[in-house]
């Protein structure tokens, strides 16, 4: 029963969340600029206007792609959080980018492609730590159900897999897009690849992008307060905390460097993921 | 619904001196810093609102500044920068200049100045907002309105 009303707050909060926390993300950058920066609410703005715009279309097929994104990245959500099972939560979460690289590549649009190629890549540098996560959850708690895992008892799961955490917030910058590894697509104007795969996207189509987007964040940051729950009650609030730690610091991150080419991204993620998680690995091997 | 609250901005430069250019890009800066206002210059003409243009119209050009303004979808409102993307400027009569932004697309505000300064151009483009509000209420009650602003 709990996982069910979990799972609907989910549905009917998440976007809400999302934008709220894509409005303090804004808020807190223009503030690291020295800017005074607009509105929390403004992405919520952005997101009405956007429905309001007329939908150009390159293709028609786009949209329902794009839609389909949402729906896949929407069903990984919920699964999360009524507590299924994480591998399945990984692969609908994979699926889901599956469709956002194939609405960019049904243009023609050389930016298009390119950020559609660009999400490729940045896929095989993530998609192993996110493996290794649901791996690494599993050999510490002998379970890749999510319920069961929160419900665990003894100390935070974060104590025993310190490594998968730092690796898993390396590659939540790749997740989320956002510089250094914005390689696919940026927020930012007067780039070399225009949007990337958001390039011939506009109204409605633009919109789904965005929504997809605030599920996705808080799907993440449910899956960084994973790391912390122990079934309590103090858990679930360190839960919330670390979250909003490892929030802020991808908005650092993301004001304080500067793209890189996608080989150094490659490099660099699996080489945290390899030395992290492997380390991690290996000494929890150790210790069954 | 306003669309005034979210407007996205999308800068071309015809054949400006850069001097308009830089004035836009100051505008952006902590200084002016026009996010305040929800504006965000966005390189993509498919999610901009608002097309802001420097310099003045010529031969090469023109046809990529009607693309530009074709790709944005309604409503959109454009903004000529400077006296040359008002009236061609200091430039009107060179043998390749057609003249200012509006001998190729329909242009909703002027703002004058060579260059034009930040205060002028964010004052250009919030009197651009109100249009942006005026061709929306249009757009929803007329059909007509959805074919071309
Ligand atoms: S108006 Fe003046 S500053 Fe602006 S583009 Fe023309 S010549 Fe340059």
């Amino acid at each position: 029963m709990m996982r069910i009303v979990l799972c609907v707050v989910y549905l009917i909060a998440a976007p809400f969340v999302g934008c709220l926390l894509d409005g303090c993300d804004r808020k807190i950058t223009a503030r690291m600029q020295g800017r005074q920066g607009p509105s929390v609410y403004q992405p919520w703005w952005d997101l009405q206007k956007l429905l309001a715009k007329e939908r150009l279309m390159v293709n028609p097929s786009q949209f329902y792609l794009m839609a389909s994104y949402t729906v896949f990245v929407v069903i990984s959500g919920a699964l999360f959080f009524c507590g299924s099972d994480l591998l399945l939560v990984f692969f609908a979460l994979t699926t889901s980018e599956m469709f956002m690289v194939l609405a960019a590549s049904t243009t023609s649009s050389p930016y298009s492609s390119m950020g559609a190629n660009r999400e490729l890549i940045q896929m095989t540098s993530s998609e192993p730590m996110v493996l290794l996560t649901a791996v690494g959850l599993y050999l510490a708690t002998g379970t890749f159900s999510v319920a069961e895992t929160a419900a665990m008892g003894g100390l935070p799961i974060i104590c025993k897999l310190p490594g998968f955490f730092i690796g898993f917030v390396f590659i939540l910058t790749i997740k989320m897009r956002k510089s250094p590894f914005d390689v696919s697509t940026s927020h930012h104007a007067h780039q070399e690849m225009v949007k990337g795969v958001t390039t011939e996207m506009s109204g409605a189509t633009l919109a789904c992008e965005t929504i997809a987007n605030w599920y996705e964040h808080v799907m993440l940051m449910g899956i960084i307060g994973l790391f912390c729950l122990n079934g309590t009650v103090w858990s679930m609030l360190l839960a919330i905390v670390v979250a909003l730690a490892v929030y802020f610091l991808e908005v650092l991150i993301d004001n304080t460097s500067a793209r890189v080419k996608w080989q150094t991204m490659f490099k660099l993620a699996w080489g945290v993921t390899i030395v992290c998680a492997g380390v991690n690995l290996f000494v929890l091997q150790m210790l069954r | 619904m306003k669309l005034s609250r979210s407007p996205w901005l999308i800068h071309y430069d015809c054949s400006s001196c850069n001097g308009c250019d830089i004035e836009v890009l100051a505008a952006t800066m902590p200084r002016y810093d026009v996010e305040r206002f929800g504006i965000i210059n966005t390189g993509d003409p498919m999610h901009a609102d608002i097309l802001l243009t420097t310099g003045g119209c010529n031969h090469q050009n023109a046809p990529v500044l009607k693309q530009i303004y074709e790709q944005m979808p309604n409503p959109k409102v454009v903004v000529a920068v400077g006296t040359c993307a008002c009236t061609g400027g200091v430039f009107k009569d060179c043998y390749n200049i057609l003249g200012g932004t509006d001998t190729v697309i329909p242009v909703d505000v002027y703002v004058t100045g060579c260059a034009a300064r930040p205060e002028s151009i964010i004052d250009g483009v919030v009197q651009a907002l109100a249009i942006l509000d005026q061709k929306y209420e249009a757009y929803t009650t007329d059909p007509k309105a959805k074919e071309g602003n």
